[in-house]
């Protein structure tokens, strides 16, 4: 295939901080990870890169001491170690800070910085010096914050900033940090960005995971890309094309997606009459008076910026938050709509934006996730028989490319993009009218971002009313056929046709 | 993707059995059912006759292991109620108050009218559903912690039922209402087959319908169950409902079989019992995934235990410390560490010589 393999010069002159030898794990009959070797330089950033599946947790986890390994070893500064835990891991000087961080957030900052190791005195914590220290901590992280409020007081990336600077304080050498810009805006991520590069300065190598590739290139020195478990190669971040990155993590061609314009603009009128139709609803403090429609074989776009309302059209019409005023017209009838039970009874399915929280049932099957919905649909007694419900799975299963060894692997065991794929089937399975689709792409990486935006264009074709929000703006220009652009709980305007383009709505949020 | 192919082509040739595979695939089934039968067989070592079974002279049938079934009969009923209790993520810390009430309704109604006993032992059952209801609509419409909600009917219960007998041991004499307690059929005893119904009648209500993965998904999340579409208001309502059921019939079978309502005793710290036998059997407090046959064999292990103290001839003073060391025993073999501190230290060992 012909992948060059490209050393640092780091790499010639010193052995790794932290390496890992033809590591290998099974689950089963799965093999997540394959004879990885993998090299992390003192003062580096190394990102691994690979699709859902491809084994960047599992690699993480068995550094960590989450899993335990095979075969293979792990070496620290040339040491063989064999963490049991993340807390083993820790000693060694491994910090991890993961997408859900795992701070307490009902502690203060400072009690959350030092939990554990708390200066005492005669058995009771000296708050005030903890609380001091932390100020000066956080201080050298570029964060003013009053330490001894509460943690979840703050913004996210503020817990996560409060999470590296534990890890970090705690004697890191290595710091690794999991999806950490995932719920980040812009200029959060910048300041994640400075205090990488800081901590790089000081001779701590960073292990990252994202899915961002732009933020790779904007932060990383290496790159390595795994592959449905093995390692693929090793790359400077410097001499590797994005387009050639991608179709590395896919082992295929890149068929660009995002490239092209919207082409289907004048879909939008040719059906008049709307499936969904909504007038003023409204809710305090969550959303002004806003009017939308959806017709079948549509796709309509809800875009702006995070916390403009978009999330919060989506709970009033999917029954998830109640509504102050407004009426909810479905063929034309107005319609009660108070819980998400009687949205689905009038054919509507959502998938939520926080999959983890309001998606996935973890423990149970990727069977019994899939037809969840349509069996709630159907009550209690009119039960699909198991036959039935594993048609339904193994179709779903095969139609959307979901990565499992069976249909009754527990769905908390997928990787983030195959449970949005289980979530998008157990709509799908119990067929609604109209779809809402909250940040379908959101964390998942490109070969899954893709197939999910051409099934948003399939499913449309087949005559589906669809509703989708989206950060990404390429996307939504790419399938919408009319985009609704909302800014501070507000519908600013409508954009149809040859309006909707990424310079127009970001222009409508801007100005109007 | 190859992944994905492995997936859906279904395997033609069935695999050869595998004992290990198989084993280590139903490990959670494997060690309580693994337990009981040692337990069975220490008792075995304890009594010799341990495993006969004769006849009586009234045709009744005579062993531990009836006695074992019988006994435990309690045990099972209020287990079948917890399981699904837990499996929607609550706690019925009422059970034993429940007991108390309707083994009071049954017994005073017996004793002071003449009403038939069928319709007695319905207004009993009765009176469980509604105690049921009143912790499910404390959880499901108001929200409280399940711990907190049934803790009230905890405490208030047995004040209710001391009420109902107001404050005596109310005794009867009925042939029909004490065939519940200690009635036969083709030698065994009455409470063998109430349990061995409820159990099969839950499990077919349970199992046989979509209630069951609906329970499981609510325990487990039930944020996304209600994005799903489920009415997890009805779901827990119906658990509390079945549980308050199956502590009325164990009332009935506990009054029935002393002839008498004792308010301030009867089921006492049995809903602990109840609560030991669902996590033996491997259900997870934390709900979602249940295990009701599991809790049944965990139920059963308890009353094995008892049983065996009491044919050891050991002291009473014993009973409880000898049952906690077992039930410790069998919860760390089911705990993944526990035993992986073994097989770790044996690999060594082995990897050594």
């Amino acid at each position: 295939m012909g992948f060059r393999e490209l050393m640092s010069d780091a790499a010639e002159k010193q052995t790794p901080v932290l390496q890992t030898s033809k590591l290998t794990k099974w689950f089963g009959p799965v093999r997540a990870l394959y004879d990885v070797d993998f090299n992390l330089y003192a003062g580096e950033v190394h990102a691994v890169l690979g699709e859902n599946g491809a084994g960047k947790s599992t690699l993480v986890k068995l550094i960590t001491g989450v899993y335990r390994k095979d075969s293979g070893a792990i070496l620290l500064e040339g040491q063989a170690i064999e963490p049991h835990s993340p807390h083993e891991a820790q000693a060694y000087g491994i910090s991890t800070v993961y997408q859900e961080i795992n701070l307490i957030p009902t502690l203060s900052v400072a009690e959350n910085l030092f939990l554990g190791r708390q200066p005492m005195r005669m058995g009771f914590i000296k708050t005030g010096e903890i609380n001091s220290r932390a100020k000066a901590l956080l201080k050298t992280y570029n964060l003013d914050i009053d330490a001894s409020h509460t943690l979840s007081a703050f913004s996210v990336a503020v817990q996560q900033i409060v999470a590296i600077a534990r890890g970090v304080d705690m004697s890191a050498k290595v710091l690794i940090l999991d999806e950490p810009t995932s719920s980040l805006d812009a200029h959060e991520v910048q300041l994640l960005f400075e205090i990488m590069r800081s901590l790089k300065a000081r001779g701590i190598s960073i292990l990252l995971i994202t899915h961002f590739l732009n933020q790779v290139y904007e932060i990383s020195d290496r790159i390595t890309v795994l592959r449905n478990g093995e390692k693929i190669g090793e790359y400077l971040a410097a001499s590797l094309p994005k387009r050639e990155l991608v179709s590395l993590m896919l082992g295929r061609e890149l068929v660009s997606v995002t490239d092209e314009g919207n082409t289907n603009g004048k879909a939008a009128h040719q059906n008049e009459r709307s499936f969904l139709q909504v007038e003023g609803i409204a809710r305090r403090g969550m959303l002004e008076p806003l009017d939308l429609s959806v017709a079948k074989g549509e796709i309509v776009g809800l875009a702006g910026l995070l916390g403009s309302g978009r999330t919060e059209t989506a709970k009033l019409i999917f029954g998830v938050e109640q509504k102050d005023i407004g009426t909810i017209y479905v063929k034309g009838q107005k319609t009660t709509i108070r819980s998400p039970r009687q949205a689905i009874g009038q054919g509507f399915g959502m998938c939520p934006e926080d999959r983890k929280i309001d998606g996935i049932i973890p423990e149970l099957s990727v069977r019994e996730n899939i037809i969840l919905a349509l069996q709630a649909k159907r009550g209690w007694f009119k039960t699909l028989s198991r036959k039935r419900q594993e048609e339904i799975a193994v179709e779903m299963i095969e139609a959307m490319r979901i990565v499992t060894p069976d249909s009754t692997k527990p769905v908390g065991q997928l990787s983030g993009g195959n449970q949005q794929k289980v979530i998008l089937a157990r709509w799908l399975a119990s067929q609604p009218e109209l779809l809402i689709l909250d940040e379908p792409t959101r964390g998942i990486d490109v070969g899954a971002h893709a197939e999910i935006i051409q099934l948003i264009k399939r499913l449309c074709a087949d005559g589906l009313a669809l509703l989708v929000i989206s950060s990404e703006l390429a996307e939504i220009v790419e399938y919408s056929h009319r985009v609704v652009v909302l800014r501070d709980r507000k519908k600013l305007t409508e954009l149809t046709g040859d309006d909707i383009s990424e310079q127009m709505i970001m222009h409508t949020i801007a100005e109007s | 993707m190859l992944e994905t192919k492995t997936a859906v082509e279904p395997t033609t040739a069935p695999t050869p059995f595998n004992l290990m595979q198989t084993l280590s695939r139903n490990r959670r089934f494997l060690f309580p059912v693994l337990a009981l039968i040692l337990i069975l067989i220490g008792n075995r070592l304890i009594s010799p006759t341990f495993f006969t079974i004769r006849v009586g002279p009234d045709g009744r049938l005579i062993g531990s292991l009836i006695d074992i079934l019988n006994r435990g009969a309690p045990t099972v009923l209020l287990a079948i109620g917890m399981t699904l209790v837990i499996a929607a993520k609550g706690i019925d810390l009422s059970v034993g108050a429940v007991i108390a009430i309707c083994g009071a309704v049954a017994a005073v109604l017996i004793s002071t009218t003449t009403l038939p006993p069928l319709l007695v032992i319905a207004i009993a059952i009765g009176a469980g559903i509604l105690c049921g209801l009143w912790n499910g609509i404390l959880v499901a419409l108001f929200d409280i912690q399940p711990i907190v909600a049934t803790l009230i009917l905890m405490v208030i219960g047995r004040g209710i039922a001391q009420l109902i007998t107001e404050g005596q041991i109310t005794t009867f004499s009925n042939e029909s209402l004490e065939f519940v307690g200690t009635g036969l059929i083709g030698g065994f005893p009455f409470p063998i087959f109430l349990s061995v119904i409820v159990v099969a009648l839950v499990w077919l209500l349970i199992r046989s319908t979509a209630i069951g993965m609906l329970i499981e998904s609510v325990g487990a999340n039930d944020r996304a169950s209600f994005y799903a579409g489920i009415d997890a208001t009805k779901i827990k309502l119906l658990v509390y409902i079945i549980s308050g059921i199956c502590a009325a019939i164990t009332g009935l079978i506990i009054t029935a079989d002393i002839k008498g309502a004792d308010a301030n005793n009867a089921g006492l710290w049995k809903e602990l019992d109840a609560i030991l036998a669902v996590v033996i059997g491997g259900t997870a407090l934390t709900g979602g995934r249940f295990y009701l046959i599991m809790s049944v064999v965990g139920a059963l292990i308890i009353q094995s235990i008892q049983t065996g103290i009491y044919i050891s001839g050991l002291p009473p003073t014993f009973n409880l410390i000898v049952q906690a060391v077992v039930i410790l025993a069998i919860l760390f073999l089911q705990s993944e560490d526990f035993r992986r501190l073994f097989t770790g230290a044996w690999a060594k060992l082995r990897r050594q010589s």
